[in-house]
């Protein structure tokens, strides 16, 4: 018994360690956004898909926009504009993985943001555009 | 005797909390899977053996400069795509470096890789829209995702 508990622990901690980061649905980040940017400014309207279109097309000052990649319509597939590599449509409505997952989502945004804008988004940002990306294809 | 319900009846109950069907694969946990997940998102999961070694840990060190983009991994998924890579590095061969001594770091810049595709550098088809860059093997290669270059599989498009 006295080797037992310690070697079970240690079983119970392996299994929580590699255990898979929960499934989430895309709303369910976008209320985390809602959280965030509702804590930094209580008047703020909430997101705006318009708003988050032309942040998505818009190239911020730089050569490349979200669309150079994922192309203007993301319900369809895109294309990595230095490798020519096929990329899955963003929109959920054409691809039920996307934003749904929290860590690979905020792997992404952290990339792609520091490759369009040269600096993190924001809260609201994100919002803004994933509330564009679910008002499409439906 | 006793422990061993224990450990039985333990091993029922976290199964049980198990969700039955997961929406998405967990994260990576392998360094084959962490390669191609990683690595074949922005391009081909480019094959191991298509570099030395000292190619790859000089690619490895330096994934925040990229090829001019930001690529970095945290230090435990860096790990599995050192294993990777380590694993299937190709042998060394004469030219896999530069005059000066470095390591050639892009694949397209192997003298292999040169000579086997030379006639595509006469009209610039890497520039074609059907093709975009050289680094899109799967452009013309068509098992190059299953990390093959059969000669049959080749189909260049317009």
């Amino acid at each position: 018994m006295r080797t037992t508990i310690p070697l079970m622990l240690a079983l119970i901690a392996g299994l929580a360690a590699t255990a898979p980061a929960a499934a989430q649905a895309p709303a369910d980040e976008l209320r985390r956004y809602e959280a965030v940017a509702r804590a930094e400014d209580p008047a703020w309207a909430g997101f705006s898909a318009e708003r988050g279109e032309r942040f998505f097309q818009s190239t911020h000052g730089g050569d490349w926009s979200c669309a150079t990649c994922h192309l203007r319509t993301p319900t369809a597939a895109g294309r990595h504009v230095v490798t020519g590599k096929a990329i899955e449509p963003l929109a959920p409505a054409a691809n039920p993985q996307r934003f749904t997952r929290a860590d690979k989502i905020e792997k992404w945004f952290t990339r792609n943001c520091n490759d369009v804008l040269r600096r993190p988004c924001t809260a609201r940002e994100k919002g803004d555009v994933l509330a564009w990306l679910l008002s499409l294809g439906r | 005797m006793a422990h061993m319900w224990i450990m039985v009846s333990l091993w029922s109950a976290l199964a049980a909390v198990e969700p039955a069907v997961a929406a998405e694969p967990p994260l990576p946990a392998s360094p084959a899977a962490a390669y191609s997940e990683e690595c074949g998102s922005c391009h081909l999961a480019y094959p191991a053996r298509l570099l030395p070694r000292a190619s790859w840990n000089v690619v490895l060190d330096g994934l925040a400069q990229h090829f001019g983009q930001n690529a970095s991994v945290d230090a435990a998924t860096l790990r599995l795509l050192r294993a990777h890579l380590d694993a299937g590095a190709r042998q060394v061969r004469a030219g896999d470096r530069t005059r000066d001594g470095s390591p050639i770091l892009r694949i397209t810049e192997l003298p292999w890789f040169r000579e086997e595709h030379r006639r595509f550098d006469r009209d610039d088809a890497w520039r074609r829209a059907s093709i975009g860059s050289a680094a899109n093997c799967g452009a013309c290669h068509r098992d190059a995702d299953q990390g093959r270059f059969d000669e049959h599989a080749i189909r260049v498009p317009k």
